[in-house]
């Protein structure tokens, strides 16, 4: 007598509750149990910035987005399928994005008075008529997690806390998900305390049984696992790739890793992964402040590591003087920057990309570096190894960025093969015959990397301006053009390592869009559409913000209209602009939030129909 | 550890056969004629070689400052950085190549203004570095504005009317910050600052040297006080390990604790005698004593002391930093780059 079973392509499913109700836990359970079986997936997780917000509110409401799917997609979605609200608070707010006749799972328990009072509903909705358009399913979770739980003997508060996984369960029914995966994770997360393990185990089954059990649901579906290429895939996020692209450049370079960094949101993360990995002769040292962070990493790069700093956008302000002084003595070292929503302290939680223009031109004096940023969660592994191997071959900083969205987004990966991995020669100067610790390389212009402790090449670099070729200190007008132009140029010649810009579409036509970091997966999706559709639409996606490709002025050249999305209120638009003298058309979000591909579809169409 | 390094033998024979001349760089030195640097570049030049460490061993890191032009003048590796910076700098340069002998020149306002967080932050850590810290109660490079050891009241250009900040004492911020080592010499004592300068290298852990240091331009004789021949021998007291705290230019004088506070007593009319007096003990674990020390100097009364404060031992933060690499080694065996990548949940697409 099991009810039938409906195939879908596709379904986006939105957790929603309070911010202590462990939303984000069981939203990536799901997220990592759908990766397992073989669903391409995109996740959203947006959570409040106060650690607790109170109780109820609508500034507490942690929410948790995840796309699934049987075939190849790029974002996390837009209107959900599903939406699971623990409270009125969480109904209040996610509900706008729930499609007409969506199935609507509630925590009654959840919606006390006390509570709706807190969300500002004048009346209760489970009651008012208001949710007659979605499938409302609307259960008991508090009293069926303490009944489920009876035997156990545990505090009613404990009890409370496992009702995220009675929704759990229910989720994991209507998407036909195997408990498997989620049962043996709590048994190694609760391994010290076996009776929490017990308890959630329990919850989650009740959550699917109940389902299976009631007459409430009809059917359940399921979503096949996507054609992806053959390989084998891992799950991860973008904070995580990016330790691991680190640890790898690290591995590949001979060179061992030293993170010198001080927590910030969404960048954290970075310096967790790799605190793990001391046998990897990974050094990490949290720092009294971002300036002594970055300045650890200029002592470690000084002195032969890979040396790499985490923050985010404030983080990367007060790094500004320290990062000149890294330009002028021209050391290798990387700088990943995961943007967030700004200015000054901003949203901590919520996206934005709006730190180019810092990236580019935040140092006192002519600064220029390379700047790189990451497409994809996943992405966050090449495009941080890509940043190391340009340190190192080029002799100076590099600014890696990312942002909240990609840091905290997760994706299925195909693991690379580590044989595979470009390799990364290192050259430390040896021999004080031939040393001037700034004799330039022929191709590259980068100096040499001359360590302390190398016998014969003992000598002296500062900020202050040097001489060519021997650094001594010059205040000689002549000398400080030529520098100055030296260290432009030789940022410039990184552009020759660059490969040639990949067209999405036809190579010439109306209009084409440039992306660069995060708002990838949304410009995809929407260009592909509109090809779809037949409409002249290309796409490219920057990953070298500076220098960029050599082949960019060509290419914005051959189309009529060149459109660039951002998730600022217009940077890149600028650069292309001024560099190229093209009349780019900017279009902006400034919300915190992605964009919508739809969004920009509608951008798409606006365009094309009025030229 | 690099098996060639030779053992620190302060006192030792010089093994290496390096001389002052080794250390100097072809750079001609800037400082003003008459500066306080010019005695702490020559007896560091000079200390150096009786240390017995190969010369491209040693990295001299410092901020921004008069002082800090110091690494241009050695032949050493040298650094130059950014304001206050240089502790910063150091502890990466120390932590990821402990093999370094490492060493930070600052000054008043470098150290103790904008560098104060990572001042301290460095001592707590009780990094191996040794930091010479010179101390003119000036800003000598942008020419004449108090400095944060500056004396309540002091005028100059940035306090016409008098300076309403009250100075920071290095020694105490030292001690406050938990320093292994502390130490006080001055740029008039050259066979002193040669002795402390051995002493810090000696220390496992960060070193700091206070040196009361002229600057002749904009604040000389600030510590003439303390440093010229007529009146050093009644304004200081030496300290020495073990010994009493005697002063004055016949001995006739000692420091003694009344409760918590230290009195200057004659030794000559009958009351008190040397038995006394306070013993110097550097090794105390407990910083109470180098407190009441250190804040000898705040007090017009006292003789300020010069010499070792502290010297005591306490583990490295590179060495507990190696030890918890080799445990993890230990622990999780070798490096395995496909391992961790392929790590956690996977699956196979076929």
């Amino acid at each position: 007598m099991s009810k039938p079973v409906e195939s879908l392509k596709e379904a986006t499913i939105r957790f929603a509750g309070d911010s202590g109700d462990g939303m984000q836990l069981v939203g990536g359970e799901m997220a990592n149990t759908s990766a397992l079986i073989g669903n391409d997936i995109g996740v959203l997780p947006d959570f409040p910035a106060e650690i607790r917000a109170p109780a109820g509110t609508l500034p507490g409401v942690s929410g948790y987005q995840l796309h699934i799917s049987s075939f190849d997609i790029h974002t996390p979605g837009e209107k959900y399928d599903a939406l699971v609200a623990m409270n009125p608070a969480a109904l209040k707010t996610n509900l706008e994005n729930l499609k007409p006749n969506g199935i609507l799972i509630i925590n009654v328990g959840g919606f006390k008075d006390r509570n709706l009072k807190l969300a500002h509903y004048d009346s209760n909705p489970l009651e008012d008529g208001s949710l007659d358009k979605y499938q409302l399913f609307a259960v008991d979770m508090n009293t069926l997690t303490h009944k489920a739980l009876e035997e156990l003997g545990l505090s009613a508060k404990i009890v409370d806390r496992c009702k995220n996984f009675f929704a759990l369960g229910m989720v994991f029914w209507l998407y036909n998900r195997t408990m498997d995966h989620a049962l043996s994770l709590l048994k190694s997360k609760f391994s010290k305390k076996p009776e929490l393990a017990e308890a959630n185990s329990r919850a989650l089954k009740a959550g699917s049984v109940y389902c299976e059990a009631t007459e409430q649901f009809a059917t359940s579906y399921e979503v096949k696992p996507a054609k992806l290429p053959r390989g084998k895939y891992r799950n991860i996020s973008g904070n995580t790739a990016t330790a691991l692209g680190l640890i790898a450049a690290s591995q590949k370079s001979g060179l061992p890793l030293f993170l010198g960094s001080y927590p910030i949101t969404p960048a954290s993360d970075i310096l967790h992964e790799l605190s793990k990995y001391k046998h990897y002769g990974v050094r990490t040292f949290q720092a009294e402040d971002e300036i002594a962070a970055i300045c650890s990493v200029i002592g470690a790069a000084y002195s032969g590591s890979l040396a790499v700093t985490s923050t985010s956008g404030p983080g990367l302000a007060l790094k500004g003087e320290a990062l000149g002084l890294a330009i002028s003595v021209e050391l290798p070292l990387v700088v990943c920057n995961v943007q967030r929503a700004g200015p000054s302290t901003g949203m901590p939680t919520k996206t934005e990309q709006a730190d180019l223009m810092q990236a580019l031109y935040g140092r006192n004096g002519e600064a220029p570096l390379p700047v790189v940023a990451a497409s994809k969660p996943a992405d966050c592994f090449e495009t941080a190894y890509e940043a190391c191997r340009i340190a190192i071959k080029h002799m100076t900083p590099v600014l890696f960025l990312s942002d909240g969205y990609l840091a905290n987004g997760a994706e299925p990966w195909p693991i690379p093969k580590a044989e595979d991995l470009p390799e990364i020669p290192v050259n430390f100067a040896k021999d004080p015959e031939s040393f001037e610790p700034f004799l330039r390389d022929e191709d590259t212009l980068a100096r040499p990397w001359a360590i302390p402790g190398t016998p014969g090449l003992e000598h002296r670099i500062g900020g202050i301006e040097k001489e060519a070729v021997t650094g001594n200190v010059s205040y000689d007008p002549r000398n400080h053009e030529y520098m100055t132009r030296m260290r432009a140029e030789k940022i410039e010649k990184i552009a020759n390592d660059i490969p040639p810009t990949e067209i999405e579409g036809k190579k010439t036509g109306d209009l084409l869009l440039v992306g660069w970091g995060s708002t990838y997966g949304a410009i995809k999706t929407a260009v592909e559409h509109k090809q779809k559709e037949g409409k002249p639409v290309s796409r490219i996606h920057i990953i070298h913000l500076n220098p960029l490709p050599k082949d960019l002025g060509e290419i914005l050249k051959s189309f009529k209209h060149v459109l660039i999305p951002e998730i600022n209120a217009g940077q890149l638009v600028n650069v292309i602009r001024a560099k190229y003298m093209v009349p780019a058309i900017g279009f902006n979000k400034v919300q915190g939030l992605p964009f919508f591909s739809s969004e920009i579809e509608q951008k798409i169409d606006e365009i094309l129909e009025s030229k | 550890m690099n098996a060639e390094t030779k053992a620190i033998s302060p006192n030792g024979p010089t093994e290496l056969k390096l001389t002052k001349k080794d250390f100097e760089s072809d750079q001609e030195v800037r400082w003003c004629p008459g500066c306080g640097d010019y005695a702490i570049l020559a007896q560091t030049q000079r200390t150096l070689p009786d240390l017995n460490i190969p010369k491209e061993k040693y990295v001299f890191v410092s901020g921004i400052g008069c002082s800090s032009r110091f690494p241009y003048y050695m032949d050493t590796y040298g650094f130059h950085t950014i304001h206050g910076r240089a502790p910063a700098i150091a502890t990466g340069i120390k932590i990821t190549n402990p093999d370094l002998s490492v060493w930070v020149i600052t000054g008043d306002g470098d150290a103790l203004s904008i560098g104060g967080n990572h001042f301290i932050h460095l001592l707590r850590r009780n990094v191996d570095i040794n930091v010479i810290l010179f101390n003119n109660r000036i800003y000598g490079l942008t020419k004449g504005q108090y400095s944060p050891t500056s004396e309540f009241g002091k005028v100059t250009k940035s306090t016409p009317f008098g300076s309403v900040d009250h100075p920071f004492n290095p020694v105490s911020v030292a001690l406050g910050a938990s320093a292994t080592f502390v130490a006080r010499t001055t740029d008039r004592d050259p066979a002193h600052l040669q002795k402390i300068i051995k002493r810090a290298s000696a220390h496992k852990g960060t070193a700091l040297i206070e040196v009361l240091q002229n600057c002749n331009i904009f604040n000389d004789g600030t510590w003439f006080k303390y440093t010229d021949k007529n009146s050093k021998a009644e304004n200081v007291v030496y300290l020495e390990h073990g010994k009493p705290l005697v002063f004055g230019a016949e001995q006739d004088k000692g420091i003694r604790l009344n409760g918590f506070r230290p009195e200057a007593v004659s030794l000559t009319n009958g009351k008190y005698s040397e038995k006394d007096l306070l013993v110097h003990d550097e090794k105390d674990t407990d910083a109470t004593y180098a407190f009441i020390l250190s804040h000898m100097m705040d007090n017009p009364n006292l003789p300020i002391p010069v010499g070792v404060f502290r010297a005591i031992d306490k583990v490295c933060y590179e060495d507990a930093m190696a030890q918890q690499i080799e445990a993890s080694k230990e622990k999780f065996g070798k490096p395995d780059l496909q391992a961790l990548l392929e790590a956690g949940d996977t699956w196979d697409v076929e």
